[in-house]
């Protein structure tokens, strides 16, 4: 029997697994939007901006580690996924976008709400195409799936004009891909991993650096066994956190710009780090020159990580959690019982952890502060709750207060540092788990970027909770004036302009506000207690700022705690990027 | 130190850029660039002759192996090899010089293609230095026009007579 393109697409997504479409309809995409009309096996849920249909489909594969999926029009609606499609290719997010695109035809006429899609998206897309025959389609949808979610994950992109979706043609779902010219490696080489195996028996100050590639690869149980086995202290990126229980006690908290001094400083005097999964980002290294000279041993599935920022003494390209299983055995038969005891290096770790300890001071009677909140939070959610973030200082408190004990709880925009990633992330996850608990911790600056997804939300019936951690200030940006502009707040005022809980019973949602102290914990339980989708307004310190911190162009053992006296000379790092960007 | 990359690519609409759009993107530098289809019509090879360190080397043939459409990536410069480079000269010629230009030409083997009263049009075909050659002898003489092709480059032999592997094992090194 002939199908059209439309009916295609949808068929093969079905096989692919897809339940769940985040999109949006225009011109040319409706026949695949009157495909999907009738289809029970896939819910479609209509976001209210395409940017958050894209962090939608981020949210839901960071929390199943499935792809997401989204469709957009042409045009404008293929436009606006770009942010988001950058954001999924710097996190290594598996996505599968589709966006409608003018007929064939036109290609090339400038014609109405025609773009170059494939040209615009490629240096942001791990893979894209632009089907131009019916026949075509089934192989492409089948290649896009594979190569997002296989090596290192990553957004793709299929743009399927109007006649090709009309087109019809026999069906055949292509039960394989084979792609000569892609092949990730996935099995490490076995040389390497021993002597990898060999400098972590050696090791005297060794330390374990893992990221968001442990999480991409399921590898965080290996991980956890590696650090038992051989009792080495570990720390995570940003995108790592809940790869690793955060109540252990081998953890020392995240690492980089606004990490722990004691993972900081365990990293510096490091004989050995173990990097798994992680890419020796700028916002982790400080600056290079006076990284840490410890040996390095850097496993990643994606070759070009290693040597980029950082040498690797022993690289391993490979999955972590198919290197680590080897690597965890070659220990184990290597005489582990061998294994120099770090007893001293534990010592000092103690030491540096009480040094400087995460800290912040919280008086009944004072205004809420920033950090309150969020320990609050991460007291009351279940363990298995899923937390989003925006960008700011509210994300940095997130990631260093909140306790991250399950893998894939905390999705948040790492690598492109998206603000208006948070609800639409939020949304997706929830949509994926309605019965978990989703709570996005967000910023007065923040939400309004994406603000409009509160409608889905609403409309959807998911129960997520939004915190808005509100400052009155873009309060990142506030900070970096105070600290390396003389306190010259150009633009990063907003002040309480916006009523957010009229804003959210407008969307048809609750609104909460929290202005004291002791009414923290209350309104969290009353936002937990009701049935929908709640936005809770705490009114915050509005000069709190986030420390400890290693200011932009200082190496890693540079940290600041607290405001300095004479806040730009105090600071006056010599920069040696030229740039100082929050 | 400048390196000749040879690179397997998929013969389809895009690839090209999605090369280009890597170097400019990584900022790295293209010296030349030329591509053409294979034996087999469904690939297409480049050759591009590049510039950098050990370390952005790396980078590059590795982000080029990176890219989905990308089948095999040997950086030609690592081992022995064959370059070459096709060049058309227009010289301007009159009656006094004409035999200075059959001279020139001579010498490197050079052809001469076309005439016209006032110019001659040659080609010449060599490596890098061979060309730098005539065109340095050719220029007292008044290059009208300059066309050349960019380098393409053949290994003499691959070590182990075998195709280099399209996934290098990063070779370690110390910092
Ligand atoms: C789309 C986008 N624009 C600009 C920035 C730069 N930026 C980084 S943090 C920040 C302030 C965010 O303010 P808010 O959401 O209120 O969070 P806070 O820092 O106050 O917690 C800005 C403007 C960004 N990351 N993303
Ligand atoms: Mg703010």
């Amino acid at each position: 029997m002939e199908l059209s393109g439309s009916r295609i697409l949808v068929e093969c997504l079905k096989r692919e697994g897809v339940r769940v479409l985040f999109g949006y309809p225009g011109g040319v995409n409706l026949p695949v939007f009157d495909a999907l009309y009738d289809e029970k096996e896939i819910d479609v849920v209509l976001c209210r901006h395409e940017q958050g249909g894209i962090h939608m489909a981020e949210g839901y594969a960071r929390a199943t580690g499935q792809p997401g999926v989204a469709l957009v029009t042409s045009g404008p609606g293929a436009t606006n996924t770009v942010t988001g499609l950058t954001d999924a290719y710097m996190d290594s997010t598996p996505i599968v976008v589709i966006t409608g695109q003018v007929p064939t035809h036109l290609l090339g006429n400038d014609a109405f709400q025609e773009a170059d899609v494939v040209g615009i998206t490629r240096p942001c897309t791990k893979y894209n195409v632009l089907v131009t025959k019916v026949g075509d389609l089934a192989q492409a949808v089948k290649e896009a799936f594979y190569i997002a979610t296989s090596g290192r994950p990553g957004p793709v992109l299929i743009d399927l004009p109007k006649d090709v979706a009309l087109a019809k043609t026999r069906f055949k779902y292509p039960e394989k891909v084979s792609l000569r010219s892609y092949a990730p490696a996935l099995k490490g080489n076995k040389w390497q991993i021993k002597q990898a195996a060999e400098a972590i028996l050696k090791a005297r100050r060794p330390v374990i650096y893992a990221g968001g590639g442990v999480l991409a690869s399921n590898a965080h149980t290996e991980l956890c066994e590696l650090a038992e086995l051989t009792n080495i202290p570990l720390t995570l990126t940003v995108m790592g956190l809940g790869a690793f229980p955060g109540t252990h006690r081998l953890f020392l908290g995240m690492l980089g710009m606004h990490g722990t001094y004691c993972a900081n400083m365990s990293i510096h005097h490091a004989d050995l780090i173990i990097a798994i999964g992680a890419r020796f980002d700028d916002r982790v290294t400080g600056r290079v020159a006076d990284f840490s000279r410890a040996h390095i041993i850097h496993i990643d599935v994606d070759p070009t990580s290693i040597h980029k920022n950082i040498k690797a003494d022993v690289p391993i390209v490979g999955d972590a959690r198919l290197v680590l299983n080897d690597l965890i055995e070659i220990l184990q038969a290597h005489g582990i019982e061998k294994m120099e005891s770090h007893a001293d290096w534990a010592a000092q770790i103690a030491l540096w952890r009480a040094e400087h300890p995460l800290s912040y001071t919280q008086n009944d009677n004072e205004v809420i502060k920033p950090q309150y909140v969020i320990e609050k939070i991460s007291e009351m959610a279940p363990k298995e709750a899923i937390i989003t973030t925006d960008v700011g200082q509210h994300q940095m408190w997130a990631a260093q207060f909140y306790k991250f004990d399950c893998p894939r709880t905390f999705i948040n925009s790492g690598g492109l540092g998206t603000m208006g990633y948070g609800l639409p992330a939020a949304i997706g996850a929830q949509k994926a788990y309605p019965n978990r608990r989703v709570i996005c911790i967000s910023g007065d600056g923040s939400i309004v970027m994406n603000i409009q997804e509160i409608a889905t939300a609403v409309e959807q019936r998911l129960p997520v909770k939004v915190a808005i951690i509100n400052n009155q200030y873009l309060g990142m940006v506030r900070q970096w004036q105070q600290l390396f502009y003389n306190k010259r707040y150009s633009s990063s005022y907003m002040g309480d302009a916006i009523d957010f809980v009229k804003l959210a019973e407008a969307f048809g949602a609750a609104g909460l506000r929290a202005t004291k102290v002791v009414e923290v914990e209350p309104v969290l339980q009353k936002a937990m207690a009701i049935d929908g989708p709640v936005i809770i307004d705490f009114k915050v310190s509005p000069t709190e700022n986030c420390y400890p911190m290693i200011p932009a162009g200082a190496a890693i053992n540079e940290m600041v705690f607290a405001d300095p006296e004479t806040p730009a000379s105090a600071l006056a790092v010599e920069n040696v990027d030229g740039v100082l960007t929050a | 130190m400048q390196h000749v990359i040879s690179v397997l690519v998929e013969n389809k609409s895009g690839v090209l850029s999605r090369v280009s759009g890597l170097f400019s993107g990584r900022g790295f530098n293209i010296d030349s660039l030329s591509v053409a289809p294979t034996l087999d019509p469904s690939a297409s090879m480049m050759t591009i002759v590049t510039q950098g360190d050990d370390r952005i080397i790396e980078q590059i043939t590795k982000q080029l192996n990176k890219l989905v459409d990308i089948i095999k990536v040997v950086d030609i410069t690592e081992n022995e090899y064959i370059e070459r480079e096709m060049v058309l000269i227009k010289v301007s010629a009159r009656q006094e010089e004409r035999a200075e230009v059959f001279r020139i030409a001579d010498i490197f083997r050079a052809r001469i293609l076309d005439s016209s009263s006032t110019s001659y049009t040659i080609e010449a075909t060599g490596d890098a230095k061979k060309i730098g050659a005539i065109v340095d002898q050719l220029r007292p003489l008044g290059i009208k026009e300059f066309m050349r092709t960019g380098r393409i480059a053949i290994a003499r032999k691959s070590e182990s007579g075998e195709p280099a592997e399209k996934v290098k094992v990063p070779r370690p090194h110390r910092r």
